[in-house]
């Protein structure tokens, strides 16, 4: 298996799956107790409304992406800030409709042929080198912000209502996190492809979060996790010769699945 | 009205009416709560207390009417309340030490760029030292009885070094027990802070509550910690029928032995 390191692809690989594993970790850790799993998958799917933007504009993939991402993540987030009950739904409309538009203007692209299924699924293994360092900077900007305001981001976490009471900047938070969110998950959408970023997201997380004590070991134990599937995946699909996003997420559910069967008190 | 020789009331609320949507929740609203009070809030479900105590706290605002609090807007002043919220709606899966929960008291507005995190420890352990539960400040909370979990959410709210503190049925879910220490506590803070809780249990009433505001749409406040039959019938219009099985009693002094339900039917009556 060591053997397979000495390609630069599967090294680019490596260091992607690693970097991708480190933001899901500190992400997916604060989406699982902030209970925006949905929203998260609302913003995967309609990045791909960015993709077709891109593609149709002829921009480069990450800024036409990242912005269209932001964009409808703020307005999904806004949207379920003001109507909680009907957040769900709204956030389901955006999902497609960023779906359709991106199948569309993919379509109306004269002579281009984009490769819909490493979106969908991910192509780890043509990550090119500067997504590598944008990763890099991203997971550099991530560490910083979530260190600085680790308490802040606990209290709106655990007691937005209190935090409120204290006088944080409660929405500004709220929103930083948001839009950190939805950057993350275009980068890793190179990794493991829209449709499978959310189980990177969350699978680390949810087992965590059982043993976790504090939202600090849920990020750092998401992070190991995270490494564990990914790195796993890889190897397997290089030796198997199978699709790697498929291979990290079905790592991914065996695990999540024997830790259904470990009790802890 | 204007009696110069009472102090100025640390919360005025004067002819508030709040609505969510087109229903009204509470309507004329006058409420004066002085330094070291110590008010219990009383009424049915739905009836407005926590929707009062949140345009207390600035979260709300009132439709018409005016609240200040220390003399200020509500949304200004907010830092000098400790609040304990009731606790059934925060999730019991989230992985987090009871430390780590009354740290949340220390935080502020004006973000500390070289706080110390060492002081703000060392004042959670002197609080939690005060409420006995020290030992717990590494537990997670979700291994904490009720009762615990209520100590540490007070502990919370007395890290913000409050002057006024509110409390939302700090007693649900509490056993007897829990229930006696819990309001030996409070009266103890009472000494220092004013204290404002809504009690969802109108029966269960400590004897130290100096005042009681029964709040349905309306608010009636009585000086005296008694409950009349009277306010009862007001607030609890069903209460003096069969669907009420308790009977009223409150523990302490004369006064506070309330009359019988009539026609109530109770066995061990």
């Amino acid at each position: 298996m060591i053997e397979a390191l000495q390609f630069d692809f599967m090294q680019h690989a490596l260091i992607a799956a690693i970097l991708a594993s480190y933001i899901c970790g500190i992400m997916g850790a604060l989406i699982v107790v902030n209970r925006i799993v949905f929203l998260s998958g609302g913003i995967a799917h309609a990045a791909y409304g960015g993709i077709g933007l891109s593609v149709f504009m002829g921009w480069p993939f990450l800024i036409g992406t990242i912005g269209f991402s932001v964009v409808s993540a703020i307005i999904m987030a806004g949207i379920s800030l003001n109507n909680k009950e009907r957040s769900d739904a709204i956030i389901g409309v955006i999902w497609a409709f960023g779906m359709a538009f991106g199948i569309i203007l993919v379509d109306l692209t004269p002579g281009y042929q984009v490769d819909l299924m490493s979106y969908l699924f991910g192509s780890i293994l043509t990550v090119p080198k500067t997504d590598l360092i944008i990763m890099g900077v991203v997971a550099a900007i991530l560490t910083f912000f979530v260190t600085l305001y680790y308490f802040e981001l606990l209290a709106i976490s655990y007691d937005d209502e209190f935090a409120r009471v204290r006088g944080l900047p409660v929405k500004k938070l709220y929103f930083s996190m948001i839009i950190m969110l939805a950057i993350t998950i275009v980068l890793v959408i190179r990794v493991v492809g829209l449709i499978l970023i959310i189980a990177l997201l969350t699978i680390p997380a949810y087992i965590m979060e059982k043993f976790a004590r504090s939202l600090f070991q849920m990020i750092i134990g998401s992070i190991l996790l995270a490494c564990i599937f990914s790195i796993s995946g890889l190897f397997l699909s290089y030796q198997f010769n199978i699709a790697t996003g498929a291979s990290i997420i079905l790592v991914a559910s065996v695990f999540f699945g024997i830790s259904h069967f470990i009790r802890t008190n | 009205m204007n009696n110069t020789i009472e102090p100025t009331p640390q919360i005025n609320i004067r002819n508030v009416f709040f609505a969510y949507q087109k229903n009204a929740v509470l309507e004329n609203i006058n409420l004066n709560v002085y330094p070291k009070d110590y008010i219990a809030i009383i009424g049915p479900n739905g009836g407005g207390k926590t929707t009062l105590f949140k345009l207390i706290l600035g979260i709300l605002k009132p439709k018409s009417g005016e609240i200040k609090v220390l003399g200020q807007k509500p949304c200004k002043t907010s830092y000098y309340i400790g609040y304990v919220p009731q606790n059934h709606h925060i999730s019991s899966l989230f992985p987090i030490s009871a430390m780590d929960i009354v740290l949340m008291g220390s935080l502020s507005s004006r973000k500390k760029m070289f706080y110390s995190l060492k002081k703000n420890r060392r004042k959670a352990i002197e609080i939690l030292d005060r409420l006995k539960m020290a030992d717990f400040a590494n537990n997670n909370m979700n291994s904490l009885s009720g009762g615990q979990r209520q100590k540490i959410f007070i502990a919370r709210a007395l890290m913000t070094t409050p002057k006024i503190l509110l409390l939302d049925e700090p007693t649900t879910g509490i056993d007897s027990k829990g229930q006696t220490e819990l309001y030996g506590l409070l009266e103890e803070l009472n000494k220092d802070i004013t204290i404002v809780m809504v009690s969802h249990d109108m029966m269960i009433l400590s004897s130290h509550v100096k005042s009681v505001a029964c709040v349905n749409r309306n608010l009636y406040y009585h000086d005296q910690s008694e409950i009349s039959e009277q306010m009862i019938k007001s607030i609890y219009p069903d209460a003096l029928t069969a669907e009420c099985p308790i009977e009223l009693i409150a523990h302490g002094m004369p006064h506070r032995v309330l009359k019988h339900h009539h026609k109530i039917g109770l066995k061990n009556d």
